[in-house]
């Protein structure tokens, strides 16, 4: 988080190369003022102390349309450092519109270096993906999160919502998963697919594939999440068991497309279908920019 | 005698300057079924909430099975709901989740109480959709295409599913067609019967007080006004009320 001890080692050339920021003066350090950081970051102690579990916080306005994650731009401006190296990721892909811009704005209103590599970053915010590598200890994924209970969609009265978690009584999320199976034969959530974090509370991951969700589970890295529209943060501590909801007939599986990626032929990555020309040509190609690229070089060394 | 399975005192709520109920003391023994009769407005729907851990007396006080029901926690008095009681509703659309399909409405408290077996979810819904006379071929379907004779079948079913020992009904009958009344008493009766479950039932049918009801408890005004063995209570009223009652009942 706050890079105090060790700076994490500049960014050298290549595609990574992380784009130093110089820090517009005319914003507090990461935009927001120090008594909204140190409130975000008490409802950030709270739900780490108490994992999955949905703490409220003072959500501000910030100069992005909600849909763009204002709750995770709120929980990185938070924990941000000067020395903290941020990656951005959205569905994956370093280089969407979004991505870009939220980067373009730390670099301007904290300075910080911002990175594509994975490897690279102290700090990586998503939407949509957990990133291919495997995250480490001194690293922190902070996700944005547009609807955190993943009981509404079934309960939509909140105050019912909160009785349902404090009596940790899920069985209506498994209602959910019955009528899945009843119904299409197999449990049909592919994305948000919920979770119990430390065998006591029910999570919603955010919108990440089903697939991502084994990796959350024990992650040596710090997972928090912001849903800046719902006003709510919440927690993973690094190393915590996060479980996919299931039946013991009907155990979870993580799904991906049955093919190699085209680019860097990954067999064990989360494909995205990609249209090559207007007459029903694709491929498959993975999602994580920054890991396909990274095995695509390696590949080209070899060779 | 043994010790009573639901037993309360002194019972008293109060919504503004209605006294719905007013010093009410029950009894209930396991396998038995207590029919509460009385006019609309006496306190009933009030009571059977009261019992069930719906709503919270003003004063009074609850046991159930020995353990002091009002002191205990929100959660243990939702595991008492969850596994030892049912509560059947007067509008199936209270008790069912017309969203969900009829085997998702059964098996949902068996998953609430941790069942994580589909298939043997769908087993036992099949099985107590059979119990309850609804083709299992149905299991798939919205309640919301069943009639409202199935629809409080299978709101029985959904209730039983986990063999609670204390089932409460609200009028279970009410809003239904005659015939269709019938047939549901005589399925309550029969699965009374064979599960010999506590029952404590609302109605304002004296008739199916006398069919179902072991015992009588007439309302009035938030009070007991007389209570005793069915047919004592319904040969033989003691109060005026009761003999009112009884009367109109003989005259209809
Ligand atoms: N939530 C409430 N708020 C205000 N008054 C209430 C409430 N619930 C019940 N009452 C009042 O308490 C009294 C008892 O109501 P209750 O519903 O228990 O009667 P009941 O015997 O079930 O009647 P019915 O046969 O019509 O169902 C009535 O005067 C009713 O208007
Ligand atoms: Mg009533
Ligand atoms: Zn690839």
């Amino acid at each position: 988080m706050t890079g105090t001890t060790q700076a994490p080692s500049p960014p050298t050339g290549g595609r990574g190369s992380g784009e130093g920021g110089t820090r517009d003066p005319g914003y507090n350090f990461a935009y927001l003022d120090e008594s909204t950081k140190r409130m975000i970051r008490r409802a950030i102690l709270k739900a780490v102390a108490i994992p999955g579990h949905q703490v409220p916080f003072g959500s501000r306005e910030m100069p992005l349309p909600y849909g763009w994650g204002t709750g995770g731009i709120q929980v990185t401006a938070a924990i941000l450092g000067p020395a903290d190296v941020l990656k951005v990721i959205d569905q994956g892909a370093d280089d969407t519109t979004n991505a870009v811009s939220i980067r373009a704005f730390f670099r301007r209103v904290a300075g910080v270096a911002t990175t594509e590599r994975t490897a690279e970053a102290t700090v990586i915010q998503t939407r949509h993906r957990i990133p291919e590598r495997a995250l480490h200890e001194d690293q922190v994924l902070v996700y944005q999160v547009p609807i955190p209970e993943p009981l509404m969609r079934l309960e939509p009265r909140i105050a019912e919502t909160k009785r349902l978690h404090a009596m940790a009584d899920y069985g209506l999320m498994h209602v959910k998963l019955y009528e899945d199976i009843a119904r299409h034969g197999h449990i049909a959530t592919s994305y948000n697919y919920p979770v119990m974090v430390n065998g006591r509370y029910l999570m919603s991951p955010s919108p990440i594939p089903a697939f991502d969700n084994p990796k959350m589970d024990r992650m040596p890295a710090l997972q928090l999440f912001g849903a800046g529209r719902e006003k709510r943060i919440y927690a993973v501590p690094p190393y915590t068991p996060v479980r996919s909801l299931d039946f013991e007939d009907h155990p979870f599986r993580p799904i991906r497309a049955q093919h190699p990626c085209t680019l860097c032929g990954s067999t064990d990555s989360y494909l995205d279908e990609v249209l090559t020309d207007d007459v029903g040509g694709r491929i498959f190609v993975c999602s994580d920019t920054d890991w396909c690229g990274e095995r695509q070089q390696a590949k080209a060394a070899v060779e | 005698m043994s010790e009573a399975l639901l037993s309360a005192r002194d019972l008293a709520l109060r919504f503004g300057r209605v006294a719905a109920l007013d010093g009410v003391a029950i009894d209930i023994w396991p396998g038995e079924v207590v029919a509460i009769v009385g006019e609309s407005g006496s306190g009933k729907t009030t009571l059977l909430r009261v019992l069930s851990g719906l709503a919270r007396p003003d004063a009074g006080s609850v046991h159930y099975a020995g353990q002091d029901v009002l002191a205990a926690g929100e959660a243990a008095r939702r595991r008492l709901m969850r596994t030892e009681w049912g509560f059947v509703h007067q509008n199936p659309r209270d008790g069912l989740r017309m969203g969900v399909s009829a085997g998702g409405n059964i098996g949902e408290r068996l998953m609430a109480t941790g069942h994580r077996h589909y298939g043997g979810i769908r087993a036992a819904a099949a099985e107590w959709l059979r119990r309850v006379e609804i083709d299992p071929a149905r299991m798939d379907e919205s309640p919301r295409k069943f009639s409202g004779g199935m629809q409080q079948r299978l709101q029985i079913a959904r209730t039983l599913v986990t063999q609670p020992r204390l089932v409460f009904m609200d009028e279970p009958t009410g809003g239904l067609d005659v015939s269709v009344q019938a047939r549901l008493l005589d399925l309550i009766r029969a699965l009374v019967a064979e599960l010999g479950l506590a029952v404590l039932i609302v109605t304002h049918d004296i008739a199916a007080a006398r069919l179902l009801a072991h015992r009588i408890l007439v309302m009035r005004h938030g009070r007991v006004v007389e209570e005793g063995l069915t047919d004592r209570v319904l040969d033989d009223p003691q109060h005026p009320y009761t003999q009112l009652l009884v009367a109109s009942v003989l005259a209809a």
